[in-house]
């Protein structure tokens, strides 16, 4: 199963290199990992994406708890809690002729922004779970796409309980 | 007080009253040996290769239960020591290894002697820390020393650039005796829910049996333990890590488990009902093919790492906790006057128990006129009285040891069993002897392992270390052509070694003394000739049956049931 975990750790260098690398000697899979400083400018929060059996999870969580630089850390989709979670997406599509107006309805369906405009092509700005993502990226035809960047998903529990130290 | 980052790092290290530093100098860190030099506090054991450094000081540790200190140079130096790094991060031993780095300005810029020591330690340290700023230096040193000797132990890196050294900056310094990290806080005590849990079941049990590991030894739970199983009754058996943590003499004990573990060991792990774990890990040489590990058996697991528990293996009650602390709780809730287990079917299980044991697994022909290696060991452990540190090397020679000595104490049996590491003998046993100066160390090798750091017997000679090396001579990587002959159809690639050396003559160059004995019938006396040599090195090139092999063997992916016995034929 996908997981979303949440992590507080040093903002110290190499503290990246240490929750990458033990994905990597262990064989754990990585769909997606973002990591900025949070309000605390000695943590770093990072959200890194996961899937595996309930044994892997299990162990993911234990192995990264392990690691000296982790604070703290959350398992989002554990039984019985909801979240939220948010990907970014900046894509830059080719916007000739007719297109241009389709964009502009498909953009707004979707509750993007158009950032950037150009005769030919429009950068949008669009936020949502990884599945709306997808689903703007499939309304477009393959080579009308020039470029998408997106920031890997981010994610927090729903009600009163917070990750801080 | 004032220091210079070189003079802290001495200060330190005798107010943490480290007794030995083993190291090697060279351009990165000559500024903290200039600073050792002056304050000439910690004993500083000049080895003659990194790897030994580090391996000298797990040896000092596991047999002192201290934290070992290595100092290496940037580069090389740190190359040189990541072997022994991997070695003690496997078997979960209390390290600090301070390495050199080239300047802060130049990191980054492929200068002399520059590799990056954190990024290649990394997988293979419980943490490290590169210094960036001569102030964090003795809180790093404080951090380092607390990691490394707290919650499940492991090698700690400090890499320290050579500009944080500088003799001429200096910073006020004091010594801070403890340290708080928000990031790191071991469990020690165990859950009292899981406990009394582990206690009901270990009340009904019908066919328990014990399975220790390093655990017990690293968290100095050896005699909780020995009350804890006489109290109960139950059969015992441990790994290749754990052996001493319980006495091999007892009655209760069943020798060692897994790969090369006994067969009435390894029958009474398929056949039990409660598995009560302590302080080990379920490695693939324990368990064999997980499909047949303990097929009816409920598991408990007291380990001080959470990630242990159920990481190859499904436990039953985990129990996350210090193993001595665990023990001792466990302890306190068994009554005095009740019974605290199944009297009557832990009486029929040591009746099968005794069934198996009367296969006598370990018995081969002592009467051969070629010296068989289970022989040398046997006299070994008569000589010795049973009572010598024994480090050992990687091999058959290490499996002979670790089936036929039989260790009544914990910390007296020094290996590398994770990691596998060929070399670690010598150097290992110079730390246990630098830890333990009356007492008896000895070294039980192979002529393929021994030559993998060979020249410590340099260092030996130069500090004066008495050790005793048994050097088990089948003119074969034995282990690998043991493998050869049952998996490879006795094609025997590179598992011969020619030319090897006359041994007797290299220990004499070293200023030791070399002994060759080829006769069963010699080697008692060989034995109480050299250890009657009680401030010299004896190397003993013992001249053993080429084609030997370890019995009982659980082949790789085989059940824990499906042991291999010595064929008839060899007990002749
Ligand atoms: C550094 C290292 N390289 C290779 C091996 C693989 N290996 C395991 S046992 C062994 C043979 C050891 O030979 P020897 O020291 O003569 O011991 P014997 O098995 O003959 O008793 C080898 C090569 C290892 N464990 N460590
Ligand atoms: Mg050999």
């Amino acid at each position: 199963m996908r997981h979303i975990i949440s992590i507080l750790l040093e903002n110290e260098a190499g503290a990246l290199s240490r929750v990458a690398g033990l994905f990597s000697a262990r064989a754990y899979n990585i769909e997606s990992l973002t990591v900025a400083p949070t309000e605390e400018p000695t943590l770093s929060r990072m959200t890194l994406v996961t899937r595996g059996s309930d044994e892997i999870i299990e162990q993911i969580t234990k192995q990264l708890n392990k690691l000296i630089d982790v604070v703290k850390l959350n398992d989002l989709n554990v039984h019985g809690h909801s979240h939220i979670e948010r990907e970014m997406m900046l894509i830059k599509v080719k916007a000739t002729g007719s297109k241009r107006d389709e964009i502009i309805r498909l953009t707004t369906i979707f509750r993007g922004n158009i950032v950037d405009v150009t005769p030919n092509s429009y950068t949008i700005e669009l936020t949502g779970t990884s599945d709306k993502l997808d689903a703007f990226v499939g309304s477009f035809e393959c080579d009308s796409i020039l470029e998408t960047v997106r920031s890997g998903v981010m994610g927090i529990a729903r009600g009163n309980s917070a990750l801080h130290v | 007080m004032e220091l210079s980052g070189s003079e802290i790092i001495a200060q330190f290290l005798k107010d943490e009253a480290v007794e030995y530093l083993f190291g090697y100098p060279g351009g990165a860190v000559l500024h903290i040996y200039d600073a050792l030099f002056k304050a000439d506090e910690v004993k500083h054991i000049l080895v003659r290769h990194e790897q030994a450094a580090v391996h000298a000081a797990d040896g000092y540790a596991r047999s002192s239960g201290k934290t070992g200190v290595a100092l290496v140079t940037s580069g090389p130096g740190m190359t040189n020591a990541v072997t022994g790094i991997a070695t003690a991060y496997l078997d979960s031993i209390p390290l600090v290894v301070i390495s050199g780095q080239v300047p802060t300005a130049v990191i980054g810029s492929d200068a002399f002697q520059e590799v990056d020591s954190v990024g290649i330690s990394r997988p293979c340290v419980k943490h490290n820390f590169l210094v960036k700023d001569v102030k964090d230096l003795a809180e790093t040193l404080k951090k380092a020393f607390y990691v490394a000797s707290t919650g499940r132990p492991g090698p700690v890196l400090i890499d320290v650039p050579k500009d944080i050294t500088d003799p001429n900056i200096k910073i006020p310094y004091s010594y801070m005796p403890t340290i708080s990290m928000r990031s790191y806080n071991p469990v020690i005590k165990g859950h009292q829910y899981q406990i009394k849990k582990a206690m009901e079941l270990i009340k009904r049990a019908k066919r328990p049996v014990f399975y220790t590991g390093g655990g017990v030894v690293l968290s100095n739970a050896s005699q909780s333990l020995r009350t804890l199983v006489q109290r109960l009754g139950f059969p015992i058996t441990s790994t290749l890590m754990g052996l001493g943590a319980y006495p091999a003499t007892d009655e209760q004990w069943l020798g060692m488990l897994g790969m090369h573990g006994t067969y009435e060991a390894n029958m009474a792990m398929h056949e039990t009902d409660v598995l009560i774990a302590v302080g080990a890990r379920f490695d693939d040489r324990i368990t064999g093919h997980l499909e047949h590990f303990c097929p009816n058996a409920k598991i408990i697991h007291i380990d001080i790492d959470p990630s242990s528990i159920s990481k190859n293996v499904k436990v039953d009650v985990p129990i996350v906790g210090d193993v001595d602390d665990v023990l001792t709780s466990m302890l306190k809730l068994l009554k005095d006057n009740q019974e605290n287990t199944n009297l009557e079917a832990i009486k029929d299980w040591w009746k099968k128990i005794r069934q198996w044991r009367k296969k006598n697994c370990l018995k081969y022909n002592k009467k051969t006129k070629v010296i068989k290696p289970q022989y040398v060991i046997e006299k070994l452990y008569e000589v010795t009285k049973g009572d010598a540190y024994i480090t050992s090397d990687v091999g058959q020679h290490q499996m002979f040891a670790a089936q036929y000595y039989k260790f009544d104490k914990p910390r007296q049996w020094i290996n590398s069993g994770g990691l596998g590491t060929m070399g670690f003998g010598l150097p290992a046993a110079m730390g246990v002897q630098l830890a333990h100066l009356d007492q008896t160390v000895a070294c039980v090798t192979g002529e393929g392992s021994i030559q993998m750091n060979i020249q410590e017997l340099a260092t030996c000679m130069q500090y004066q270390l008495p050790i005793k090396i048994i050097n088990l001579n089948n003119r074969y990587l034995g282990m690998v052509r043991q493998w050869q002959e049952f998996f490879y159809e006795g094609r025997y690639a590179m598992s011969y070694m020619d030319s090897i050396p006359d041994f007797v003559k290299l220990t004499e160059s070293y200023g030791h003394v070399g002994m060759q004995v080829d006769k069963t019938s010699d080697v008692e006396d060989a034995l109480k000739e050299a250890f009657a040599m009680k401030d010299k090195l004896v190397f003993i090139d013992f001249i053993t049956n080429r084609e030997e092999n370890v019995y009982p063997m659980i082949a790789a992916g085989k059940g824990q049931h499906e042991m291999e016995l010595a064929p008839d034929s060899e007990l002749v």
